[in-house]
């Protein structure tokens, strides 16, 4: 076998295969993009600013294995050539960024295969917020395939949010890995409401003893669109948290999938790791899929899982609807309060501000 | 002055009858009390004048003022001025109640400039704090603090009949007496109608009725005035089931 030139040589998954079982793998034809960019712009002011940078295929690859899957080797193919887009933010050891860096990736054109990479190197005792918005008109027919590895050193504290409000026929399938170190502290936050077909691969790996992480999502699908995401919280070193909460909503015949492992290894003694999937549907047509696993390798930890599918519950509904609430009123009421518990755990910042409304205006729509 | 008239109402569960022809007809600013038994058919008849769904209405009706509630939704039930303090209020997380009351306004055509005055003033009267106001509906409140919050919702609505179901269970004596004192206002303040379903008599002590009538297997038994409720305290249910 001879090591691919260009992304059209991937050989792509089938979804035959387990960890892409249900999605819509098999839609995909690569031939009809052409190596592209988005747009990228940043948004940091002072002391933020000074940490970004752009960046080289030198600085990819510390956090997660190159060829974790076929669209992760697309995307280093990709950042090797002309088409490489690489930022980097560099946090100095012991620095404190007070203010969030916005990155906004713009989908401009359609038929267009676009890689973005972003990696967030914290260094030690350092502090870091970035929030990247994916972007785009409808009916633009491009894939992008966003990489991000955050890199957080002993005692770091980063937080990432992603935000999907890509148009609809537009496909992302992204990879989001952190790598915590000692007592460091990785938050990494997902709002998916766009695109046609979104697949996030997450995993969170906890190399440090004390290290903990957060994964939070809130995803929305409506008409025919896929939320497909796969979560990994691998326990490596001793005493490490994580806590995993994705709440989604799926209407219309729009389909979602979540796939969760809580790996911890042997030595990962004392440590605790918790993973919650609720899922509202809310049409006969929509479907959603959950399915949490744990493996553990060692005693002495606390872990649970927990998921639900299912439609908006009748009592809550009735409560609502006999104070005088028309239905689609408490309808709305009970999603929004379902997504509640998400959007209070997000960081507070403007960006985050108008993500309810966004979703109420969706959900306004869907219902 | 309006009237909620009860007739014939029979209705059950799918496969069961519960309800055995009920009449019932209550006005403006009266109390009445029914008391009966566990398994007497106290909630299926708060559930079905209510239109709580997975009830089934065989025949009968409920009417305000002529105008026939059953086969409506919820909502319009309410909007025509029926109003339902549960038993167990349903938890909904992530919804707080001055959300659901500028709605419920809403639909009402009810102005909510003055909604967090007005909100304020009326926990005040029940003792209710306001920072349980903020909180989700329900969730996380002790059983007295679901009551008050109930009570709270009745005040702010200003329906012309309410159903209290068991508004008593899981109840501590202070709060008992805040939201009973609260509702028996109503009735002279507001001209508020009031079907009392109850098990104990205790609440009849704060919340006196003009009327009680006894429920057991689907049907009322006995009627007649306060006394009513003092004879069953002492002699029980045994006589009527």
């Amino acid at each position: 076998m001879t090591t691919p030139t260009t992304f059209r040589d991937v050989a792509l998954p089938t979804a035959d295969e387990e960890i892409w079982r249900y999605s819509r793998i098999g839609e995909l034809d690569l031939a009809k993009y052409a190596a592209g960019r988005v747009g990228t712009t940043i948004e940091a002011s002072g002391a933020a600013a000074a940490v970004v940078a752009s960046g080289s295929f030198a600085d990819c690859g510390k956090a997660m294995p190159i060829a974790v899957d076929a669209f992760a080797e697309i995307s280093a193919i990709q950042s090797t050539g002309d088409s490489a887009d690489i930022t980097v933010v560099r946090v100095p050891r012991g620095a404190a960024v007070a203010e969030p860096i916005v990155i906004t990736r713009t989908v401009a054109a359609a038929g267009i295969l676009a890689t973005p990479r972003l990696v967030i190197d914290a260094g030690e005792n350092s502090e870091v917020t970035v929030i990247e918005r994916f972007v785009g008109a409808d009916s633009l027919d491009s894939l992008v395939l966003p990489v991000v590895e955050m890199i957080a050193a002993q005692a770091a504290r980063i937080t990432y949010l992603a935000i999907n409000e890509l148009g609809d026929r537009t496909w992302k399938i992204s990879h989001q890995q952190s790598l915590g170190e000692r007592d460091s502290t990785t938050r990494i936050y997902t709002v998916a409401l766009g695109g046609d077909y979104a697949r996030v691969r997450t995993e969170a790996r906890l190399v440090g003893t004390g290290a903990s992480t957060q994964q939070v999502a809130l995803y929305f699908a409506d008409n025919n669109q896929m939320h497909d995401f796969r979560t990994l919280q691998t326990h490596v070193a001793p005493r490490t948290s994580s806590d995993m909460l994705f709440k989604g909503a799926v209407a219309g015949t729009s389909k979602s999938v979540y796939t969760g492992l809580i790996r911890i290894e042997k030595d990962a003694h004392g440590s605790q790791a918790y993973q919650t999937n609720r899922n509202l549907t809310l049409s006969e047509g929509a479907w959603a899929e959950s399915v949490p696993n744990l493996e553990i390798e060692t005693n002495d930890v606390k872990c649970s899982h927990a998921s639900t599918v299912g439609p908006i519950d009748d009592e809550q509904r009735f409560y609502l609807e006999s104070r005088g609430i028309r239905p689609e009123i408490a309808e709305r009421l009970v999603v929004l309060g379902f997504f509640n518990e998400v959007i209070e755990r997000l960081p507070n910042l403007p960006v985050v501000a108008g993500l309810r409304d966004k979703v109420a205006a969706k959900l306004g729509a869907a219902l | 002055m309006s009237t909620l008239t009860i007739s014939n109402l029979q209705a059950g569960i799918p496969g069961k009858q519960i309800l055995n022809g009920i009449d019932l007809t209550l006005k403006s600013g009266e109390v009445h009390a029914i008391m009966g038994p566990n398994g007497a058919g106290k909630s299926t008849m708060s559930g079905v004048i209510m239109g709580k769904p997975g009830y089934d209405v065989i025949s009968g009706s409920v009417t305000i003022d002529g105008e026939e509630l059953l086969g409506k939704p919820a909502w319009e039930r309410a909007l025509a001025g029926l109003h339902l303090v549960m038993q167990y209020p349903t938890e909904v997380p992530g919804v707080h109640i001055d959300e659901v009351m500028r709605e419920a306004f809403a639909t009402r055509g009810r102005d909510t400039k003055e909604l967090d005055a007005l909100i304020a003033k009326e926990a005040g009267r029940i003792n209710f704090s306001t920072d349980l106001v903020a909180r989700s509906l329900n969730v996380d409140l002790s059983g007295g603090e679901k009551k008050r919050n109930e009570t709270l919702q009745l005040s702010l609505l200003k329906p012309k009949f309410a159903i209290l179901d068991e508004l008593d269970s899981g109840l501590d004596i202070d709060a008992l007496r805040d939201c009973a004192r609260r509702v028996e206002a109503a009735t002279t303040e507001d001209n508020l109608g009031v079907l009392v379903i109850t098990h104990y008599a205790r609440l009849l002590e704060e919340l006196k009725p003009d009327f009680v009538h006894i429920l057991a297997a689907g049907k009322i038994v006995k009627s007649g005035g306060p006394e009513l409720a003092d004879e069953l305290e002492k002699s029980g249910y045994a006589a009527f089931q």
